[in-house]
């Protein structure tokens, strides 16, 4: 019984996968809103499903809770196979109950957000493919199948964040995002290609077979997965395509960095943990590169003056949190955090959303202030999720920060827990900077101070801010993000159109998500018995050694560890911004950093250095290959020997320059000469 | 399953008299020229969709026809199909009539554009049934004159230019495969004392039977005109021309059929033939396709005009189908003919998309473009499905290609698919860039005012995406039939060589830790 019905696991990617071919061949006719609902639903329907699945692979034997269920042969060359599978187990299950569960609240709530877009209906269908390939991906039977839903998640991040292409911004944004993660998937392609070399197999049954191979086989495969998973995950040094993909609409980056995505270098690692637990070489690269992403990802945050991009920056620093968990072995700790960060993360992007879409799309914070008058529900969700991201407990972020910190020590990682503790310190201070900034303070404070400036001035130091090789129009003034750097715009709210909440279809998920991020940590509380999701998890870990700490008290000191430094963190902040901002283009964070806030603020300059290093000798190299090395070298030595046989054959141009169909008769009668030479050859 | 029907005899005969029958016609009554231009084309479709329903997978050739011609020459009349040449034949036969549906815009002329078109489709589908070296080079050989008439008479601006280049250059290499076409039977038959251009009788005695310097030199004569045709680097300057000044018709018969002749060369004749010297000279093969890969992108990025870049990517494409093929592996050889198909379908999907813009425009300009998708949803949406398909994204044939051609290279030759995998990427950087330019943004002026895609053009373009699409979905049934010619090929340069195919898998497992030790 349990298995006819995860036979049917393939539904689950398929319900979306129908929507969102329904809605691309009929989208304009079905037309808004029931393109949303459509979507929606099909949305919904697939997370029933997962719920099913859930309770069918429950009802089996732990030990066998990994079910293959083979819908055709995709393709078999000499010794590959590869089945179009689907593997249901803990792991991939747990995938699609939140991806499916976040994913559905979310589209529910675009309904409401994108009311009026004239491409209303196609909007849904990218959001159900997104989902769709985000499936395919959790839960594909071999690394190929994954890669399928893979390389769909990179497509659909390309046309959604693209989505509104008519600004310059959406769509180099759309183009970065899909190029920066295609780098990394080079390195999952040929990880696959060393894997079918060395085992024979693309299938996720062999993955054992990894114990067999040369440690430093597996060394060379897991670090090229991460490459991959690096790259999908925004983690250093493919980080920078995150920020930059909030130009696309607010459910989508709530999508992005909530349920699909961004989880998707994580699953990959966990999925293919035992090459990175045979080679321990690759699992400290993994925890540094966590560690290491983490906090520098933190420091970005604390000053950016875009609320959008310092959840950017917080997500990557988030994600860097997993990796660090993943690095340690604390395989359950990084899933856990990934689902109590689908949660609040979530909410904070809808939250956002909420926000920005009730003040005419403005994304500086700067000029915000005191929103929490106009708008309440969101200002009760978004302080839920920020004391569940800043670990206070007992809301969820707490639970699963605490966990991979308390792991991370246990393992004798000091340095990794010691980065992991001051990014928890780095989180409670810009978040909450983020929450005071925006409904905190008053209007007058912050809103009046910035007057004087024009919109145009900062159009143009948006311009002069990003420099652009290849672009021949002007920047777009009408782009929404705010650059660090850039005057604050004026002051924006208008006596007669304040800041308003949104309709029930939007204010509903954000509450709903809410919910789940004040009660998400109690699937995993580290309690013996209350462990629920860690011993879900266990068939999926099962080669896995998993550490506990000795006594309650020594779990519990590490707790208050953890929660003493976000706690440090939430204060220092409230310090600085409890009566909001002087003036608006006076922050005392980037005041009292000096130096260190502009390197801060742009990132360590990474992404200018990339885009100088792409836009300048790269783009000269490049050029000079097609217009000089091509065009002149190449090209100009085939017509130099024209020219040179040309004149050599000076004497013979009478018959040649009359009309250049000559050339064509000439092959007639070469053939013509041809047949008639083999005939008297042969007539000999 | 042989069938007293000759089949691949009318796959040839019909376009051909189609091609009679159009110049028969008059020319001031150019519907009757379509109709009939189009009930031809449409008839091979259907001949071609019989053999494809026919055919049986298994190695060797099937529907053999064989009639002694210039006996006393050697010559003879030999046409066979397997499942290499099977879908060469098949792409052959869907992509004229859709050529031919997409020219609604030839207006001058149109008679001897038809015809110059269906006697081109004639000599195509010789090229790849022939059994006959010299039969094969006289088709290899006229495939050029229609081509050349087609580029000239209906192209656009420099057409003479670019015509007489794509002529000479491809002449030139040709040439080279007449002599060693010629060499080979005479060798042979000084010999065995039988002059015979039969492929078959050839490859029984051409690896055993030729010393290693002649069959060197002869692996680089026929080297010569099939390196041309994919076009190799750095053999590939007529391309970009060709394809630029082409109508869109020629375009996509060049990039969908002509290309293949060279690939189609190389595993037909090269290998089976000089089994040895492609051994000994893959290496310069797997070279020079990999620069092909990663020079055709570059240079691609930087192009200012739209059908130069997808020319362009065409020598990438090529690259890849001669990686998989000189790998010598299963993977590589299926990955090599899949990419060949493929190309076939998203390159051709393309250029029309491309021809569409240019009717409308008249221009092939990237700058002249801007902001297309929102005045044209639809040929925006489809342009973009092209741009993927073409990209290799999984899902689309391009994918299973690329993917088998570099794994079958990766299992012989670790550094050329990893740096061919890097190309991948970079077909991503300029098919996105051009897409970025042309059809995103606000379109301003007469960008504002252009027409989306209409039901002609829509009934081009979509069968050929829906196909990519199909073939990355469910690539098996064409593979199952590509397969046991793929592996009878490799069999042929094991038999005649030192090569064996290594056994996939399990290089350093039953060992365990052999190089553990160190930790």
């Amino acid at each position: 019984m349990a298995r006819d019905l995860l036979d049917l696991v393939w539904l689950v990617p398929l319900l979306p996968l129908l929507g969102a071919a329904m809605l691309m061949l009929a989208g304009r006719r079905i037309g808004e809103p029931k393109a949303g609902w459509l979507a929606t639903g099909m949305m919904g329907l697939a997370f029933l499903v997962s719920v099913v699945m859930f309770f069918a692979l429950h009802d089996l034997p732990e030990h066998e809770r990994a079910h293959i269920s083979n819908v055709f042969e995709w393709l078999s060359s000499g010794g590959l196979h590869v089945e179009m599978g689907f593997l249901a187990d803990p792991l991939s299950v747990t995938f699609i109950l939140f991806v499916t569960g976040v994913g559905t609240l979310i589209h529910l709530f675009a309904i409401g957000y994108m009311h009026g877009d004239e491409r209303f209906s196609r909007f849904f269908a990218y959001m159900n493919l997104f989902c769709a390939s985000m499936l395919i991906l959790v839960l594909g039977s071999s690394f190929l199948v994954t890669f399928l839903g893979w390389e769909g998640v990179g497509l659909c991040s390309y046309l959604l964040i693209s989505f509104w292409f008519e600004r310059q911004g959406a769509a180099l944004a759309g183009k970065k995002a899909f190029i920066t993660t295609r780098v990394g998937d080079v390195g999952f392609m040929i990880a696959m290609f060393l894997i079918f070399l060395k085992v024979g197999s693309l299938d996720y049954s062999a993955l054992g077979a990894a114990e067999g191979l040369a440690s430093g086989t597996t060394t060379v495969i897991a670090l090229l997965l991460l490459l991959g998973a690096v790259g999908k995950s925004a983690q250093f040094p493919l980080h920078f395509w995150l920020p930059d993909a909030m130009e696309g609409p607010t459910p989508v980056s709530a999508l992005i960095h909530a349920a699909t995505m961004v989880t998707a270098g994580v699953f990959l690692v966990a999925r293919a943990h035992p090459y990175f637990e045979v080679s321990g070489d690759a699992m400290t690269v993994v925890a540094w590169v966590g560690a290491g992403t983490a906090l520098l990802a933190a420091t970005v945050a604390l000053v950016q003056p875009d609320i959008k991009r310092v959840l950017a920056y917080s997500t990557i620093s988030q994600i860097g949190f997993m990796f660090l968990a993943l690095g340690v072995g604390a395989y359950a700790a990084a899933i856990f955090h990934v689902v109590t960060h689908a949660f609040f993360k979530a909410t904070l992007f809808l939250g956002a959303g909420s926000v920005i879409h009730g003040n005419r799309d403005n994304q500086d914070m700067r000029v915000m202030g005191g929103y929490r008058k106009y708008l309440p529900l969101t200002a009760g969700a978004m302080t839920i999720a920020w004391l569940a991201i800043a670990g206070v407990p007992p809301f969820s972020g707490f639970w699963s920060k605490d966990e991979i910190l308390t792991k991370a020590f246990l393992n004798d990682e000091y340095g990794v827990w010691l980065f992991g503790l001051v990014t928890a310190a780095l989180t409670g201070f810009y978040m909450t900077r983020l929450i005071l900034l925006v409904f905190g303070g008053t209007i007058t404070t912050a809103s009046l101070a910035a007057s004087g400036d024009t919109p145009d001035a900062d159009a143009h130091s948006a311009a002069s801010q990003e420099p652009s090789a290849n672009d021949h129009a002007p920047w777009d003034p009408t782009e929404p993000t705010v650059a660090f750097g850039t005057p604050p715009r004026a002051a924006t709210v208008d006596q007669l159109h304040p800041p308003h909440e949104a309709p029930p279809t939007m204010a509903l998920p954000v509450l709903a998500l809410a919910g789940l991020a004040i009660v998400g940590g109690f699937i995993n509380i580290p309690l013996k018995g209350l462990e629920f999701l860690t011993e879900w998890l266990h068939p999926s870990f099962a080669d896995v050694h998993e550490v506990h700490p000795e006594s309650f008290w020594e779990g519990f000191a590490l707790a208050g560890v953890s929660v003493v430094v976000g706690i440090v963190g939430i204060a220092l902040a409230v310090a600085l911004y409890r009566k909001g901002l002087a003036a608006a283009d006076r922050d005392p964070v980037i005041e009292r950093l000096g130096p260190m806030g502009r390197v801060f603020g742009h990132a360590y300059y990474f992404d200018a250095g990339v885009s100088r290093v792409v836009g300048g000798p790269l783009h000269r190299a490049a050029r000079w290959l097609s217009d000089t090395a091509d065009a002149r070298g190449i090209d100009g030595a085939v017509n130099g020997v024209g020219t040179l046989v040309q004149r050599a054959a000076g004497g013979l141009r009478k018959t040649q320059s009359g009309l250049v169909r000559n050339y064509a008769l000439w092959i007639v009668i070469g053939t013509a000469a041809l047949l008639l030479f083999l005939l008297l050859y042969a007539g000999r | 399953m042989e069938s007293d029907f000759p089949i691949l005899s009318a796959l040839i005969v019909t376009p051909a008299l189609g091609a009679l029958v159009v110049m028969a016609m008059p020319a001031r009554r150019p519907e009757c020229v379509r109709l009939a231009g189009y009930v031809f084309s449409f008839a091979v479709l259907a001949l071609a969709g019989w053999l494809l329903f026919h055919y049986e997978a298994g190695s060797g050739y099937q529907f053999v026809e064989r009639e002694q011609w210039l006996g006393d020459l050697g010559v003879q009349y030999k046409v066979g199909v397997d499942g290499i040449s099977l879908f060469m034949v098949a792409l052959n036969a869907l992509l004229f009539p859709i050529a031919l549906f997409a020219s609604a815009n030839i207006t001058e002329r149109t008679k001897s554009f038809f015809a110059w078109m269906l006697a081109l489709e004639a000599a195509l589908m010789g090229v790849f049934l022939s059994l006959d070296l010299i039969v094969f080079f006289v088709f290899f050989e006229f495939v050029l004159v229609p081509m050349y008439f087609l580029i000239l008479g209906w192209g656009h601006g420099r057409r003479t230019y670019a015509a007489l280049k794509f002529f000479i250059f491809t002449m030139a290499g040709s040439a080279f495969l007449l002599v060693g076409v010629l060499v080979l039977a005479f060798l042979h038959s000084d010999h065995t004392g039988k002059l015979t251009f039969d492929l078959a009788t050839l490859t029984a005695w051409a690896p055993e039977g030729l010393d290693p310097g002649a069959a060197k030199a002869l692996f680089l004569g026929f080297f010569a005109a099939f390196a041309v045709k994919v076009p190799l680097f750095p053999l590939h300057t007529w391309l970009p021309d060709a394809h630029t000044e082409a109508p869109t018709a020629g375009s996509v018969i060049l990039a969908g059929m002509l290309l293949k002749m060279g690939v189609y060369g190389f595993l037909r004749f090269s290998l089976p033939l000089f089994p040895q010297a492609a051994v000994d000279l893959a290496p310069l093969l797997l070279v020079l396709a990999t620069i092909g890969i990663i020079y055709g992108a570059i240079v691609a990025a930087m192009q200012p005009n739209v059908k130069r870049i997808v020319a362009y990517s065409s020598v990438a494409h090529m690259g890849f189908a001669v990686l998989g093929i000189f790998a010598l592996t299963t993977q590589g050889l299926d990955g090599g003919v899949f990419t060949m198909i493929s190309h076939g379908l998203t390159t051709s999907a393309l250029f029309l998309l491309l021809g569409m813009l240019y009717d409308r425009r008249h221009s092939y300009e990237v700058d002249a473009y801007r902001g297309l998708w929102k005045v044209m949803p639809v040929l925006g949406g489809l342009f973009c499905v092209a741009a993927f398909a073409s990209i290799g994204l999984p899902g689309f044939s391009g994918f299973i290609g690329e993917f088998l051609a570099l794994i079958g290279t990766f299992i012989v030759e670790k550094p050329y698919a990893v740096v061919g995998a890097i190309g991948v990427v970079f077909a991503a950087v300029y098919l996105l860039w051009v897409f970025q330019r042309t059809f995103m943004g606000r379109p301003t002026g007469e960008n504002a005012k252009m027409k989306d895609i209409g039901f002609r053009e829509l009934a081009c373009v979509v069968p050929l995406l829906a196909l990519s699409l199909f073939l990355g979905i469910w690539p098996k049934p064409v593979l199952d039939v590509i397969e046991p010619d793929v592996k009878e090929v490799i069999q042929q340069v094991e038999r005649g060589s030192d090569y064996r195919e290594p056994a996939p898998a399990f290089e350093d497992a039953p060992s365990g830790h052999d190089d553990g030790g160190h930790e």
